[in-house]
């Protein structure tokens, strides 16, 4: 009884806000927090919202399906302007988007894509992880310049999308280039701890001195190798290049300390360029394209990592 | 089943050697794929080589084992150690970021880890809660409280002392070796040279008629899951000082798993009863023996668990006490022996009570 009437006073609560707050209201469906990116992604969404003045409404999926039908289900009832889903799977989406499209609340896709009709979406604002792999196989074709080397390669989980696309990315960055060779190649899952236990077996089974350039495919796996370089008495990001994935804080941080050489970012600010189609679609009915790739943006030395270390800190990383 | 039970004790070379036999086989296959396996160089003030890999990445379920031996042979299981890992990794890591020093961030970690022992071993000894889905609790909900404690982030820090329990060197040797040797070590002597070790397999064989003959098995469990939750404990601080970082997520994550099987491939029974934590140790290695003959064939990982799971199978199959009985067969060659009749155990007496 005590709990209905609490519930039933927050309803009321919140009505009003509704209508008071500024003249966008948005409801964003999140997965939950699967991993450090996925909180900076909830962090940056909300700082981009506040940023336009836009209402945002924010839901916690828990990882599941279901709990993100019926936060969607809830924003539809509560009539919002847009909404904004970071799909958990790609599958099973078709019943309640058509709903929202009946309802004609404009739906964009954060970060993952489903497999639903495409005009039962306004568009998908994700990554390339294939361009991701290029970019950085174009960095190492262009640090090497023409040098041999061999290079050995930490994937990510084996079977997993990124995975797949960044080894496949990275092996047409380096294609045409003979003195580039992957000599190497394991899965380090994606975490530090496997990352540097990898690592180990590679500088003994290859022999330290003869590897020139590591590529992980994220930066936490990274972060791990260059503690097992160190602890064999080489020196990382000039004995042996590193090159990752993803830009996380820590990435920055050690690129700073010079034992890292390049990083990817995969933005955490998908809201961003999802938000500003938005807007111009509500504001004058401009379609925007129904794939938004965002930048996939290279960071060596030359930036100011200790400054975009702090100030990527505190999102949640 | 009464050989176990009475009579002499046989000789402890003769209850590894089968372990021992396997063991060398799977460092064999090391050299098979890398040849230069056994070599040892002394590099930037530690040994640097394969073998020193193996046994080093090997603590964790080293240490785990050891508690999981003494969980096994009391009939119980503990499916929460890796959950407890990262408990104890991330209170280790919240303890020094908060400026503490590393003495009290193993200090808090093992208290985290005994904490969750004694929940564990409340449960099963006082409540009943078969062990499976005991334990089964913490496992789930583990992890969670590690997020709560790290908030979903991985803790990175930066003290020496506790790095070096992880990634150090005492004498150019890992310290993550000494410490789960000592602590084998430690625990081998204290249920060896005294009774508690029997007592344990008594638990295991029979609790009731335990209980009847003045065994206190009631805080007997709760000790067992308590060494379980400090060993887990241990081996989540050298993990997260091995990455100078708690990773909630990843710390541990399914080293349950591969404890038990350390436990199960030293040819300890899961139904309880006589044990043997030497055994138990050359599991783990030859656990570890398999990952590193996977890392260094360079063959991609798409193979990884098969090869795996093709090698445990093997060992497990040689191991069956079928297999074991032909094999004596064909050696005795003689008059057929008659096999041993499988182990009956009554649970009708158990649930009678």
């Amino acid at each position: 009884m005590k709990l209905k009437t609490t519930l039933l006073a927050s309803v009321i609560a919140i009505a009003p806000m509704a209508a008071l707050a500024a003249d966008l209201t948005i409801g964003f469906s999140q997965i939950g927090s699967e991993s450090g990116w996925r909180a900076a992604e909830t962090t940056v969404t909300k700082q981009e919202a506040q940023k336009r003045g836009i209402d945002l409404k924010f839901a916690d999926a828990q990882q599941k399906q279901e709990n993100q039908i019926k936060a969607i289900r809830s924003f539809i009832a509560q009539g919002v302007d847009a909404i904004l889903i970071a799909p958990v799977v790609a599958t099973g989406w078709d019943e309640v988007l058509e709903e929202a499209k009946d309802a004609e609340i404009p739906v964009v896709l954060l970060d993952r894509t489903v497999d639903a009709d495409e005009s039962l979406y306004l568009t998908a604002v994700t990554s390339d992880l294939v361009h991701e792999g290029k970019v950085a196989g174009e960095w190492l074709v262009a640090e090497m310049a023409g040098a041999d080397c061999r290079i050995v390669e930490l994937q990510g989980t084996t079977g997993s999308s990124p995975a797949i696309d960044r080894k496949s990315g990275f092996e047409q960055g380096i294609s045409g280039h003979d003195n580039l060779e992957i000599v190497r190649s394991q899965t380090g899952d994606f975490t530090r701890a496997q990352g540097k236990v990898v690592m180990e077996s590679f500088l003994k089974a290859e022999g330290g001195e003869t590897i020139c350039a590591l590529y992980a495919h994220n930066d936490d796996m990274a972060v791990g190798a260059i503690q097992a370089i160190k602890e064999a008495g080489l020196k990382p990001g000039e004995d042996i290049k590193i090159v990752a994935i993803d830009a996380v804080p820590d990435a920055h941080k050690a690129i700073a300390d010079g034992e890292m050489n390049a990083t990817i970012e995969l933005t955490p600010n998908m809201a961003g360029p999802a938000l500003d189609a938005l807007e111009a679609y509500l504001a004058d009915g401009t379609v925007p394209d129904k794939w938004i790739q965002t930048e996939s943006k290279l960071f060596t030395a030359a930036d100011d990592n200790m400054a975009i270390f702090n100030e990527k800190k505190d999102l949640g990383y | 089943m009464t050989s176990q039970t009475v009579g002499p004790r046989p000789s402890i070379m003769r209850r590894i050697l089968p372990q021992l036999v396997i063991l060398i086989v799977a460092l064999a296959l090391n050299v098979a794929v890398f040849p230069e396996f056994f070599q040892i160089d002394f590099r930037n003030g530690r040994l640097f080589g394969n073998l020193i890999d193996v046994l080093n990445r090997g603590a964790p379920v080293a240490l785990l084992c050891i508690g999981m031996t003494l969980v096994i042979a009391t009939k119980g299981i503990d499916l929460s150690v890796g959950a407890v890992m990262a408990i104890a990794g991330a209170v280790a890591a919240s303890v020094v970021v908060e400026g503490h020093g590393w003495g009290m961030a193993l200090l808090a970690a093992l208290a985290a880890g005994g904490l969750c022992g004694l929940w564990n071993g409340f449960l099963v000894a006082v409540l009943r809660i078969q062990p499976i889905v005991a334990t089964l609790v913490l496992m789930v909900a583990g992890r969670g409280i590690a997020q709560l404690v790290t908030e979903g982030k991985i803790l990175t820090f930066d003290n020496a002392g506790l790095i070096h329990l992880g990634a150090g060197t005492v004498a150019g040797l890992p310290t993550p070796i000494l410490i789960w040797l000592a602590l084998g070590a430690l625990v081998t002597c204290v249920v060896r040279k005294t009774a508690l070790g029997m007592l344990i397999e008594a638990i295991g064989i029979n609790e009731r008629s335990s209980r009847l003959a003045g065994i206190n098995s009631r805080v007997l469990l709760v000790c067992v899951y308590l060494v379980s939750g400090l060993c887990a404990a241990l081996a989540g601080v050298i993990v997260a000082a091995d990455i100078k970082g708690a990773d909630a997520n990843n710390a541990g994550l399914w080293l349950e798993l591969d404890a038990i099987l350390a436990v199960v491939i030293g040819g300890n029974s899961l139904l309880g009863g006589r044990f043997s934590i030497v055994a138990s140790l050359i599991g783990a290695l030859i656990i570890q023996s398999i990952n590193s003959v996977i890392l260094l064939s360079g063959l991609p990982p798409e193979f990884n668990l098969v090869i795996k799971a093709l090698l445990i199978l093997g060992i497990l199959v040689i191991q069956s006490p079928r297999i074991g009985t032909y094999i004596y067969m064909l050696k005795a060659s003689g008059p057929q022996p008659q096999p041993d009749a499988p182990p009956i155990r009554s649970t009708k007496e158990e649930t009678a009570r």
